[in-house]
């Protein structure tokens, strides 16, 4: 088995890109911190100033995080995606589950005004959003799994993706007509994404939920494994293959949605990453899928993280136009590699 | 090990499919038995219902009368895990896209007797080198599914099924975009392992002429009957010249094959 040397060095590499981005994301940013004071920050003893040491701690640590968990979840829910819908090109974004869990976020902070004011407070509380958020994905998934099963051609999914993408993105266009500019102002910046920002009780918040979409995508991968010869085969080696689809289906929901409510959409990484790891590690079981795509999706959006803030300079660009700018060129070089890649 | 035991019993089924309004029957009263280390043709014109019937044996379709007993139970009794190892498939059907290597995806076969994570055992394992010796792919263990060639493919996807290890294998159509010497050799394979590894095989095909020659049984499906005998009994019945709706296509006994009047 020549593939275990591979696989093995391979992970190996992955776990050591991760320390090094995680801690280089850490290390980097509008203000120079010394590699040491970076470090005696993060193992709790005092850094030669007070004001490094709130950066690194309240500031920097929990956007790494949040990179970290995003990374994980988007990519996860891209890697499930693409062996329910057996489409090389589904993921979170593409099939319209970040529109969908916006969506739900619009409907939260834009009409909330409509609701009593203590109603209001709830609905508008973290949990609030992250419960919308996941319940608009979730609903985007069933219409998409509705419709997949009427039509067998999977290139069909991706223009139904594209639909609902674009009617979720109206709806939210009529509902910012009747809201009002400070919900308005609310809904724009929460729209245009960012990993920073988030206090520790969101972050737990986040990583809870991450873990509970990553549980259950564990116990479906033997599933996902049958899946790769089609629905009736699956079923034929004793698959239950309405259960499995729903307990993906909520996985991928769960991990999309959650990651959407406190980061804003992010486009790309769902699609993009799981197609890495299958060509890096020349494989298709999900058991080694799994980490792989875990691994890359960390690595790969720390990474992101480190580019939208260019040491020494204040700008902080949108993480959602690295994830694209990066993406958009490895998808179409994907498309057209088909013989390596995707469509083999 | 018992030779020739009832594998699969089909009681007086009706086949076909009920809606809302009313069940639209495709072929009433249908007896069939399948013994062990028989390997048997389904023969029928395109849209008799050969798919339906096979949909039926399977436990996919529910019959809308009579019951199909599978090693002695109700088919429907089953728990799809159950079902899992007494009755394996080879489909027609394109596979997916994936980098499933053809050890992997005969290993796929081993998934109702793995753990929740799908571990393979020393046993697994050896189950899936005999399927791979069998059906003699195990050359290509390491090649990609997509980068043998049909016949292959076909091969290793009985493999799969093998490593299932069900008494029961059906298969839809298996010689289908196959040249003559693979479908030769893809029957003679399935006649093997239905003599060899006591088998009951059943795969539905257009390839007659072949099925006379390298089944045991026939199941000829008819507009007006659905007959099982052997290929020939079959011969002697008559009913060839039957199955086709047109008179320009006459089975000649002798040659053992159609001609068709000029």
């Amino acid at each position: 088995m020549q593939n275990n040397r591979l696989h093995i060095t391979l992970f190996t590499l992955l776990g050591l890109a991760l320390l090094v981005f995680f801690f280089a994301n850490i290390s980097l940013g509008a203000v120079k911190i010394p590699l040491t004071d970076v470090l005696q920050s993060l193992t709790g003893s005092e850094a030669s100033k007070t004001s490094w040491q709130y950066i690194i701690i309240n500031y920097r640590l929990p956007k790494a995080i949040t990179a970290l968990l995003a990374g994980i979840g988007l990519s996860i829910g891209g890697l499930l995606m693409q062996t329910l819908f057996r489409n090389p090109l589904a993921g979170p974004d593409v099939l319209g589950l970040n529109s969908g869990a916006s969506l739900g976020v619009a409907f939260v902070i834009l009409a909330s005004g409509m609701l009593p004011v203590a109603l209001a407070g709830v609905f508008l509380s973290a949990y609030g959003i992250v419960l919308a958020s996941v319940a608009g994905s979730f609903i985007v998934l069933l219409a998409i799994l509705a419709v997949a099963q009427r039509l067998r051609d999977t290139m069909a999914i991706l223009i139904i993706g594209l639909m609902f993408t674009s009617f979720t993105g109206a709806i939210v266009g009529v509902l910012t007509y009747f809201s009002t500019a400070e919900q308005l102002q609310k809904y724009t910046f929460w729209a245009l994404g960012s990993l920073g920002n988030l206090p520790w009780n969101n972050i737990v918040l986040l990583a809870l939920v991450v873990l509970m979409g990553l549980i259950m995508a564990a116990v479906t991968l033997k599933p996902l494994d049958a899946l790769l010869l089609g629905e009736r085969y699956a079923k034929s080696m004793g698959i239950n293959f309405n259960r499995t689809r729903f307990v993906i289906i909520l996985a991928t929901s769960l991990l999309t949605g959650c990651i959407t409510a406190f980061a804003g959409p992010i486009a790309f990484v769902g699609l993009v990453v799981p197609h890495m790891a299958k060509l890096l590690f020349k494989t298709s079981s999900h058991n080694v899928l799994f980490w792989a795509t875990l691994l890359i999706g960390s690595v790969l959006m720390l990474l992101c993280d480190i580019f939208t803030q260019l040491p020494g300079s204040s700008f902080v660009l949108p993480i959602n136009a690295i994830t694209s700018i990066i993406g958009a060129p490895v998808v179409i070089g994907l498309l057209l590699n088909r013989h390596k890649g995707i469509f083999n | 090990m018992e030779k020739s035991k009832t594998i699969l019993q089909a009681n007086n089924i009706t086949i076909g499919y009920s809606t809302k309004k009313a069940n639209h029957v495709i072929a009433p009263g249908i007896n069939l038995t399948l013994k062990s280390g028989t390997l048997t043709a389904l023969i029928g014109a395109n849209g008799i219902g050969k798919s339906t019937l096979l949909r039926t044996l399977t436990g996919i379709q529910k019959p809308l009368a009579g019951s199909v007993i599978l090693n002695g139970q109700n088919i429907e009794a089953y728990t799809p895990a159950d079902l899992a190892q007494q009755l394996s498939i080879v489909l027609t059907e394109s596979l997916p896209p994936s980098n499933l290597t053809v050890y992997e995806l005969v290993a796929l076969g081993r998934q109702p007797y793995t753990n929740w994570v799908g571990s393979l055992s020393g046993d697994d394992r050896s189950k899936i080198t005999e399927a791979l010796k069998l059906t003699q792919t195990d050359h290509l263990s390491y090649k990609k599914h997509f980068e043998i060639s049909d016949g292959q493919l076909q091969k290793v996807l009985i493999a799969r099924a093998l490593a299932q290890d069900t008494p029961l294998i059906i298969l839809d159509e298996p010689t289908t975009h196959l040249d003559l010497q693979h479908k030769v050799s893809l029957l003679r394979l399935l006649k093997k392992l239905a003599a060899e590894q006591n088998k009951c095989i059943l795969y539905s095909t257009h390839d007659l002429d072949l099925a006379l020659q390298l089944s045991d049984e026939l199941i000829i499906m008819t507009p007006n009957i659905v007959l099982q005998d052997t290929p020939q009994g079959c011969i002697e019945s008559d009913i060839f010249d039957t199955l086709f709706n047109d008179d320009g296509i006459v089975f000649d006994a002798e040659k053992r094959s159609f001609i068709i009047k000029q």
